[in-house]
């Protein structure tokens, strides 16, 4: 098909994916004075249309036909538990939501924006320095980041910047400033807005944690609690609490998203060119494979062209970056048997349950307020930030009240407490009495990562393009089920502190299997992941391939295990710190940037 | 016939309609034929029936919502995955029939038509409610079996779309009167809460409004 190919002019950059990796890359290398063609499959999207008021708060077309979500229809990947069952297409919309088109899923996120916990970053030095190596279970690839907090520090930073993301610090240069995280690390600077007020639930939560001699502490929210003007000159509204963030563009231009943060800029730089409607099927290599010469894909008239680049970078969702690495040749793919190879190993989800409470008839819980990345958390049990010693499992679990708004379709689907019917007069009842007067608490845990849990190429089902679909081998594990048993019944405490009429507390079940069908969340990660080893990273620490040196490859993908947090501020951290490293060694000489 | 079993099954409903001095023309089904129609009117009024709660399924439109569905690429299973080889699996691992809704449609409700000749000897509409609640139970559990698709999986596409029917802005064709959102206490797109957010314990005194600006 690449023979074929008609051939472009050729650009310094060529990035694959439009979302908050590709759009930070892209401006990064604009800046750098390179010219940028980003590739997006899906449709160009800005937030003036995909965002107006009221058309766009539309429950039915948002949450429940996926208007701004990947189109399942042309491409979607397979799923089995274990390596003996055959894998069989996710074709509806259910476990998770990939996004598509222009701003990818940072157009209708929810916004929650962390940095991630210095011990995640070494994790596997973490856990042999505090309890030994026989800790950790046979079969789990317990692995280091290769890069360490305070060297990523000064682009948390800029993330948050950029993302006007709302918080309280706890610590800014080992100094005590605030009420925030007790467990969060030191800080250079604050937040760029103060935290977000408090939605009644999480006050409620707040309290009730802290009674229960837990940490409260604010989440930090891409949001925007006043208005903003970000570093590029791109400008955010206050939230106004509407309850529609995760599903939608926000129509408020309060919540950070590449349309809002970074597009509106990069699409009037005179070095970048957006090409929307282009589906990239591979990474072309040199005759040795060793060096990239560009990217061929299909126009949206759906001829097939070529578009050579000096430098490739992979910006799409977690996992489409590695079946395009898959595709394309790009490192050794893994092999579960011999345990060799690293491209699709060490594929890792997260852990969440969502337990609820239900407060007195008299208490309105106002469920539709809200905003997507607010609310009120504690890290007593996530990370290392408590003995795992006695208790016999590697990772842990953010606890919150993160009420980005409950509308109303959702809420006939969730329906009155377990054992109520699904319909009827009962059900009704029981719906009522939920929405109005219950809230939710999520345990928001980590994924550890293991040898039989991994990435492949389908080899039956093919995209509209003729190309295998990806194959995921994928299900819990009991390290992680015990860890999510042991964290949800600390939501049991909060919840008595509450003073709670009924609680449903909801807890992974030994021996069940992942369940394709239910939502559980779309933080995917894993399968291309960072490191200092060639052996068990398909990535050197800058987040370039090992094996094609001029491929960078920015996503949840670099994650070597599933934290507890929600990915979006550690990929945004990553684009820029690869980013700084292109533009301050790379670009000048070209070639590895670890040896 | 349509006509008939429609108000016959939607009885109830219409009873608690408000009065209005200009009754709308009735709802003519376009994808339904007039047998479907009379399944789904009926079904949709046991799913969610009119109580002390709040209005049922047919005073909220909601069989004219999934009609109206119907002629969407939704119902043609345009947004799901539907390249061959169909090949079943356990369960957790999801959906993996050929059909798209409208196909489910179709032959789930001539199945549990054919249930209901077969045991009570009359189509689904026609049957007392709780004969029809044991069959939607049956369906619901997946202890009957409509060819190749189990009773669960058309079950399930038709409380989802219920469901959405009852719920959705009313420019779908659903809600009518915006008498969910009120039976739930959920605003619509009021979608400011600027001053709100922080009055805890005070009752939100405003009443749902729709994207058209229709309020309740």
């Amino acid at each position: 098909m690449s023979d074929d190919a008609r051939r472009l002019k050729p650009v310094d950059v060529v990035i694959v994916g439009g979302g908050w990796a590709g759009s930070i890359m892209a401006k990064e290398m604009t800046e750098a004075g390179r010219s940028v063609v980003m590739l997006e499959r899906g449709p160009d999207r800005s937030t003036a249309s995909e965002g107006a008021y009221p058309a766009s708060i539309d429950e039915l077309e948002a949450n429940f036909r996926y208007k701004l979500f990947q189109d399942l229809s042309k491409n979607t990947v397979t799923i089995r538990n274990n390596s003996q069952q055959t894998a069989l297409p996710y074709r509806r919309m259910a476990a998770f939501l990939p996004g598509e088109g222009v701003g990818g899923a940072g157009l209708h996120w929810s916004g929650v924006h962390f940095r991630i916990p210095p011990d995640d970053l070494r994790m596997r030095s973490r856990v042999i320095e505090k309890y030994g190596a026989r800790f950790i279970p046979e079969g789990m690839n317990l692995q280091d980041y290769g890069v360490t907090y305070e060297e990523l520090e000064p682009f948390f930073d800029r993330a948050e910047k950029v993302f006007g993301t709302s918080g309280e610090p706890y610590m800014i240069n080992g100094k005590v400033v605030g009420k925030g995280n007790v467990f969060s690390p030191s800080r250079s600077d604050h937040f760029p807005l103060p935290a977000l007020k408090d939605v009644y639930t999480a006050h409620l939560f707040r309290k009730a944690a802290e009674e229960a001699g837990f940490h409260p502490y604010s989440l930090p929210a891409a949001n925007a609690s006043r208005q903003y003007v970000n570093p590029y000159g791109a400008q955010m509204g206050p939230c106004n609490f509407c309850g529609y963030c995760s599903g939608y563009a926000c129509y408020m231009y309060s919540k950070a998203s590449p349309n809002v943060n970074i597009l509106p800029v990069l699409r009037q730089h005179p070095l970048f060119d957006l090409r929307a409607g282009c589906h990239v099927l591979k990474v072309e290599l040199d005759a040795d494979g060793r060096r990239a010469t560009g990217v061929t894909y299909t126009d949206p008239d759906g001829k097939v062209v070529t578009q050579p680049a000096e430098l490739v970078i992979l910006t799409a969702f977690q996992f489409h970056n590695v079946r395009l690495m898959l595709l394309s040749g790009i490192g050794r793919p893994y092999d579960p048997v011999r345990n060799e190879g690293v491209v699709g190993r060490n594929f890792v989800y997260q852990n969440v349950t969502t337990s609820n409470v239900w407060l007195d008839r008299g208490i309105e819980t106002n469920q539709y307020i809200g905003a997507g990345g607010g609310g009120v958390a504690f890290d007593d049990f996530n990370s290392e930030n408590f003995d795992h010693g006695p208790l016999g499992f590697v990772g842990g679990s953010p606890v919150w009240v993160n009420q980005a708004g409950v509308r109303a379709i959702a809420a006939a689907h969730s329906g009155g407490p377990p054992g109520t019917p699904r319909w009827g007069s009962a059900w009704k009842a029981g719906m009522i009495d939920t929405y109005r007067h219950s809230l939710r608490i999520d345990a928001h845990g980590s994924n550890m990562a293991y040898r039989d849990v991994y990435l492949d190429l389908d080899p039956t089902w093919k995209d509209a393009y003729g190309q295998p679909l990806l194959r995921m081998t994928f299900d819990w594990k009991d390290n992680d089920i015990r860890m999510n048993r042991y964290v949800v019944d600390k939501i049991g405490d909060v919840a008595k502190a509450m003073g709670a009429r009924r609680v449903n507390l909801t807890k992974r079940e030994f021996g069940r299997p992942f369940d394709t069908r239910q939502y559980q969340t779309t933080h995917l990660g894993g399968g291309a992941v960072m490191g200092s080893d060639p052996g068990t990273s398909a990535l050197n620490r800058y987040l370039q391939s090992w094996d094609v040196h001029n491929v960078f490859v920015i996503g949840a993908n670099a994650f070597p295990q599933g934290t507890g947090y929600n990915p979006t501020g550690m990929v945004a951290a990553l684009a820029y710190w690869a980013a700084h490293h292109i533009r301050t060694t790379y670009l000048a000489h070209p070639g590895p940037l670890a040896g | 016939m349509r006509g008939l079993a429609g108000i016959a099954a939607c009885g109830t409903s219409l009873a608690s309609r408000p009065a209005r001095s200009h009754p709308p023309a009735p709802y003519v089904p376009r994808f339904f034929t007039p047998i479907e129609w009379a399944f789904l009117t009926a079904a949709c009024d046991r799913l969610i029936p009119a109580d002390e709660n709040g209005p049922g399924a047919c005073a909220l439109d909601v069989p004219r919502f999934i009609d109206m569905q119907m002629d969407t690429p939704y119902a043609f299973g345009a947004q799901w995955y539907m390249q061959a080889p169909f090949v079943q699996g356990p369960d957790n691992l999801g959906y993996q029939l050929p059909h798209a809704p409208r196909d489910l449609y179709r032959r789930g409700i001539a199945g549990m038509n054919a249930h209901a000749a077969t045991r009570h000897g009359r189509p689904f509409a026609d049957l007392a409610p709780a004969l029809q609640d044991d069959l939607l139970r049956g369906a619901e559990n997946n202890r009957l079996v409509f060819g190749d698709i189990p009773s669960s999986v058309f079950f399930d596409q038709l409380l989802a779309n219920v469901m959405e029917g009852a719920f959705s802005d009313p420019v779908h064709g659903g809600n009518t009167g915006l008498g969910g959102w009120t039976m739930l206490g959920f605003p619509g797109a009021r979608a400011d809460f600027m001053d709100w957010v922080d009055r805890y314990g005070a009752h939100y005194p405003l009443g749902s409004v729709s994207i058209s600006g229709e309020t309740a």
